[in-house]
Formats: C-alpha cells, structure tokens, sequence
C-alpha cells in the first residue's frame, strides 16, 4: 500500500522544527510518534513505511540534528521530551504511541516518564538514556563519522543498503549530529542519572527491543529499562546490530506494529 | 623586542617504535610506555635550562602545557610556572599558555596565577589558549563549548584579578556564590595577557577586540602577514592601531657550533613522525563544535581519511624552505631572523630552540649561544626597526585601559 508523506515545518518558540507526517488515507489512525538515532535520519525507511500503513507517523527531525541552526539552548535531551510535548499539543495529538530509537529511545523514555499517563504505548529500541550496568555506551568522539555509523550495523551490507557511498553532504551532517549529541549529552555521556527512578511512574506498556549484536548500546540497559519500567516485554532481533530500524525493518515491524495496534 | 626562550619539553625517552606500530602518539598512546625515572631525569633537566637561559641573558621563558602525549611534558604549566618564579631572578615567566575552557573553577586559577605574579615580583605573563582538541578530550570538556567557556572564564579569571571581592558570578558555564580571592596579581591592572594560535580567525579578532597581543605559532611568513592584516583591520574598527607591541611570533631555531650540527639538531623539530602534536585521529584534534563551522566541509573529508590533512605534512626541507624552522650557527642564523624581524614586524619573539631528542649538552649549548649571541643580536635589531614591545612602550593590558582610542569610522552619510 503506498504511504503519503508531507514535509511540514512548525514553529515552537525560537525552534523553527521540521518534520515527516506520513499514514494511511483513512481518518482516525493511531498516532505514532518516531524518534530517531543520534546520527540523524535518511527522510525515508522502510520501517518508517511500514509503521505509515498502519498508523499516523510523526518523525521530526532533532533540533540542530543534521542542520546548521541550532538552539543555542538546549542543553539536555529532556529538553527536547519537552519540546516534543509542546508539539504534539500544537498538533492536537493524543495517546500517542512512541517509538523511540537509540538516542531518540532516551527522549521517548524521558517523554513517558514526564507525563506518565500521557501515552499509549512506549516502543525502545537500543535506547540509550540510562547508564547501562554492564559496559558502557559507545563513545563516538573518539571514532570518524563512518566508523560510528558503522558500528551502528551488525552486517555491514546493511550499512552500504542505507548509505551507500557516504556522499560530503552525508559527512558534514553528520559531524553536525554530533555536535547537536556533545552539546546536550556530553557528561555523563549519552545517559541520565535521574531518568532510572522516575520509569517507575509510567502508565504505558512498553516494548523494549534491542539488536543480538549492538555494539552502541550493551544490553544490560535494556534489561535494566525492561526492570524499571511497570508492564515492559524484552526482545531480542536476530542479526541486528543498533540500528534495528535500519537492518532488520521487518523483523522490527513485526515486533512494534502488533504492540501498538493493542487496546 | 622581548625575545623568549621555548621549548614543548618533549618525553623523548618514549619508544617512538611502539608509537609508530600503534599508529598514534597522542590522547590514546597508553601511558604504560611513559617511564617515570625518565622523567623525572627530564624535568630536572629543563628546569636546569631555564636557569642556565637566565644566566645567559634570556630575558623571558615561554611556557605551555599538553596532556596525554609524549611530544610535551608539561601538564600544568603553572607548576613549572611556580618554580621558576621562586628559583629565578629577572626573566619573564611568559604563559603560551592556561588552556581556560580546561578550567572548571577559573577562580581557583586566578588565585594560582596571582601567586605566581607575586612570588615572581611581578615577572608573569598571562596567556590564555582555547586547548587543542585532544586537550578537551583528555581532561572530559565538552568541545562544543569551548569557545563559550574560553571567553566566560577569561572574564571571570580578570574580574577575580581587579575587582573588589566579594562579588557573585552567575554565567553560562561557570557560578560562584562568593568570588574573593585572597590573592591578587601584583602587577596592575592585572598581569599582561598574550594569546597564541595558529589557525582559527575567530581567536585573532577576539584577541584584537581585547587589545591583546596576538602570538602566531610557527605560521610562514606569508600566513603571518595575513594575520596581522586581520588583526590591524579589527584594531582601527576598535579604534585604536595595531603595531609590533601587538604582534608575537614563534619560530624553531636551532643553533650550535658547527652546522651540520645544528642541521642534525633541527631535524628533531619533526620528531613526532613530522606531526605538530604526534600522529592522532583527525577527530582528536578536532572535535566535533570545536572548529569554526566554517571549516566543516573541507575537515570532514579529511577526518574520513579523504582528504589531506589541510596543514600538510611539508618535509623538513620544504619548511626550511618557507622559513619555519631555521638552523645553524649564530651568525648564519641572525640574518634569517633579521628577515623575518623585517618583514613581519613582531615585538615579542619565541625561540623554540630544542625538541625531540636532542642531547642535555646540544641543548645547552643552544641556549647559551642564544641567550649570548642571537637574543642581544635580535633586540639590537628591532631596536634599529622600531618593533618596541608591550613593556617598553606601556602598552595598555587591555582595551578598556586604552587612552589613546579614536572612535570608529562612521559609514558616510
């Protein structure tokens, strides 16, 4: 089934915001807010068109993420839970499901955890966001922009499927990802401290799905967020690595879709 | 013209093989390969040159610091700093200098650096730098707001210098309930500031806005004049005119008694596989918000090994050729230097005389021939080119001291 997407643009305060809103032709579908990885987002996947055919996609892109403007401001990933708060009141949007991959699970959690009865559903993939009691989270200031990427991917066909020869453009988002990422989660680096006592309070359900071979982010704060969370399944994607979305679209989707379409 | 005594103070001790093998000498070269008894050799070692230059005639000694490489020894370069002030006499303690965004209480280094004026008898100068990338990488600072903390820290290191405590401080990056350190600079209004750099434009206008003297590091002459064209314009936009009081440069120069011995020497100035600061990952250096923006596009290719690295990597050859690294005796190595005092016009000069693994004997020579023969030749010829320096023509420390300003040219009407 063909997907439509439209760009949109939206204003929130100094924040000029842009975003994919993508879904089915009928009224009515189940919002569905996506949040992306650290290193930005192609404006196109197929795990974005699989979850368009069923729900209301709304896929903003980080503020400063990828782009030369940035908010001077923003200093924390919670700020950006709470801008996101902010748009989906000006969109009118309610119970909402979120989905949040990598960095963007790390939003998603801070989203659920600020307004706890806010949401219908809570999907985590990878997420960072918390302090992973075993291991640590990748860090990418000492790696280049592609090895980072790289990383990100279990079958490094996969990495080339999405990215191809890494075009300048590709490279100097990228190195704009980052500094969007060290101005806002530098130290400690890529978690919260705070964020693990107040997952107790979330209403939603929550899936929390993570890669067999996530190099990013150890699995142990998946188990620990599948903890801290009140009603949490934990799964694992075979041949997967951190980015899920991007290697394993349809096994995720397969996951995420029948979570979300519950009641 | 203040002519100063440099050197990065290098480990040369380190296993440069293992260096090579690895593939890095900076940030991630494990310290397992730094020997103690080494360095502690070493240390000594420098200490005593810096003693043996003020014996000599040096009148100033240039002091930095790095972390986490074996091309400079100094972690802190207040502690070399501290010593001096207490073991020497006359010469200028010149920091090149306190990397401020490192500083997660720029109060506590006001109050350092205000001991050190004080037990020096008033001999200190204050540069600051923004630290190279691998600094911030090194010490957890977050790279992207380095320019932010550099400049909040500077205003917050010169209002614990010259104004009455106690005083509160809530900025971006730095709050302080009480400001009051009971220790301030005994030079008035505060102890002179010097900035170095090598590339970023935004430092040479910063700088200039201050009317702090600009110190060009190891540039070619040709990159140095357009530093200063940069800075004179800030200036008149400023209004007040930039001359040699504000311009600095450093340079390599070797000397010794024969040339070929000075020519073997020299070559040690390309110890770190020819690399400035060691062989390190281009985002090492260069992290992420650390850079001019700017810049982006040309170093992301570069940090992806697309690209070469945009300094280059010029042979040893090829930079005697452009005139940065100067080596020989002290009368084939005076005229050279005339050239450079003539065409650049700077007030305040470097001499980063030894590096790498150059013998405790060589070294010393260099710094007697130096502080005897090329250091008296050069101020006689700036005195003959007119290049008066910071001190001798009492020059404001900073612009807002200035008496001399002119209001800004107007658009026309």
């Amino acid at each position: 089934m063909a997907v439509a997407w439209n760009e949109q643009r939206i204003e929130l305060g100094e924040v000029k915001l842009r975003l994919w809103r993508g879904g089915p032709k009928d009224q009515g579908a189940r919002p569905v807010l996506v949040l992306h990885h650290d290193i930005g987002t192609p404006d196109r996947l197929p795990f974005y068109d699989a979850l368009a055919e069923k729900f209301d996609v709304i896929l903003p892109n980080h503020p400063g993420f990828g782009e030369p403007e940035k908010p001077q401001w923003l200093r924390h990933p919670r700020d950006i839970a709470a801008l996101y708060q902010w748009l989906l009141a000006d969109l009118g949007v309610e119970r909402a499901g979120l989905v949040g991959l990598g960095f963007g699970g790390w939003v998603a959690a801070e989203m659920a955890a600020l307004a706890p009865r806010d949401f219908h559903r809570l999907v985590l993939v990878g997420a960072m966001g918390v302090k992973p009691p075993e291991g640590n989270i990748f860090d990418q200031a000492i790696v280049s922009y592609i090895d980072y990427a790289r990383t990100s991917f279990h079958d490094q066909a996969a990495f080339a499927r999405i990215y191809g020869d890494v075009s300048t453009d590709q490279l100097v988002a990228w190195d704009l990802c980052r500094e969007m990422s060290f101005r806002i989660a530098w130290k400690p680096y890529m978690y919260s401290q705070t964020l693990p006592h107040l997952l107790g309070g979330v209403r939603a359900p929550a899936l929390i799905v993570w890669g067999d071979d996530d190099k990013i982010v150890p699995y142990s704060a998946g188990q620990l967020y599948a903890r801290a969370l009140r009603e949490a399944r934990l799964e694992m994607v075979r041949d997967a690595g951190h980015c899920v979305d991007m290697e394993q679209p349809e096994a995720l989707a397969r996951l995420v879709i029948p979570f979300i379409e519950q009641n | 013209m203040h002519v100063m005594y440099f050197t990065e103070q290098p480990m040369s001790a380190y296993p440069a093989d293992i260096g090579l093998e690895v593939g890095h000498t900076a940030l991630m070269f494990s310290n397992k390969y730094f020997d103690p008894v080494a360095g502690s050799r070493l240390y000594n070692e420098y200490l005593e040159h810096y003693i043996y230059a003020e014996e000599q005639g040096v009148e100033g000694f240039m002091l930095n610091e790095h972390h986490n490489a074996p091309f400079c020894m100094q972690a802190k370069c207040n502690i070399f700093a501290s010593i001096l002030a207490a073991v020497t006499k006359k010469a200028k303690i010149v920091l090149l200098g306190n990397p401020l965004p490192l500083a997660e209480n720029p109060v506590r280094l006001a109050e350092e650096l205000a001991m050190i004026d004080m037990i020096s008898k008033g001999r200190l100068v204050s540069g600051f730098v923004r630290g190279g990338g691998q600094e911030q990488l090194a010490n957890g600072v977050n790279p992207a707001y380095n320019r932010e903390r550099f400049e909040e820290a500077h205003d917050l290191v010169v209002a614990a210098w010259s104004r009455e405590g106690p005083f509160r401080w809530e900025g971006t990056h730095y709050q302080h309930r009480v400001v009051n350190p009971w220790a301030v600079p005994l030079q008035k209004p505060y102890p002179r500031v010097w900035i170095p750099g090598v590339l970023s434009q935004e430092t040479i206008i910063w700088a200039a806005k201050q009317r702090y003297p600009y110190i060009a590091l190891n540039t070619s002459i040709e990159a140095t004049k357009k530093i200063w064209e940069l800075y004179d314009k800030v200036a008149l936009e400023t209004g007040y005119e930039a001359g040699p009081e504000n311009r600095g440069y450093l340079q390599q120069v070797h000397v010794s008694d024969s040339e070929e011995k000075a020519e073997k020497n020299a070559r040690q100035f390309l110890w770190m596989q020819g690399e400035f600061t060691g062989l390190a990952h281009p985002v090492w250096a260069n992290p992420s918000g650390y850079f001019s923006p700017s810049l982006r596009r040309n170093f992301v290719e570069f940090a992806v090994g697309r690209a070469e690295n945009p300094r280059g990597r010029p042979t040893f050859e090829q930079q005697v050729a452009d005139g940065r690294v100067f080596f020989g005796t002290p009368k084939t190595v005076i005229p050279k230097l005339r050239r450079v005092l003539e065409e650049t016009r700077p007030s305040i000069y470097g001499i980063w005389g030894n590096d790498g693994t150059v013998s405790n004997e060589d070294a010393r020579t260099c710094i007697r021939l130096l502080g005897q023969e090329v250091m008296p030749a050069m101020r006689e010829i700036g005195k003959e080119l007119g290049l008066r320096d910071p001190f001798e023509t009492n020059a404001p420390v900073h612009l807002k001291y200035s008496t001399d300003l002119k209001p800004m040219p107007q658009a026309a009407e």
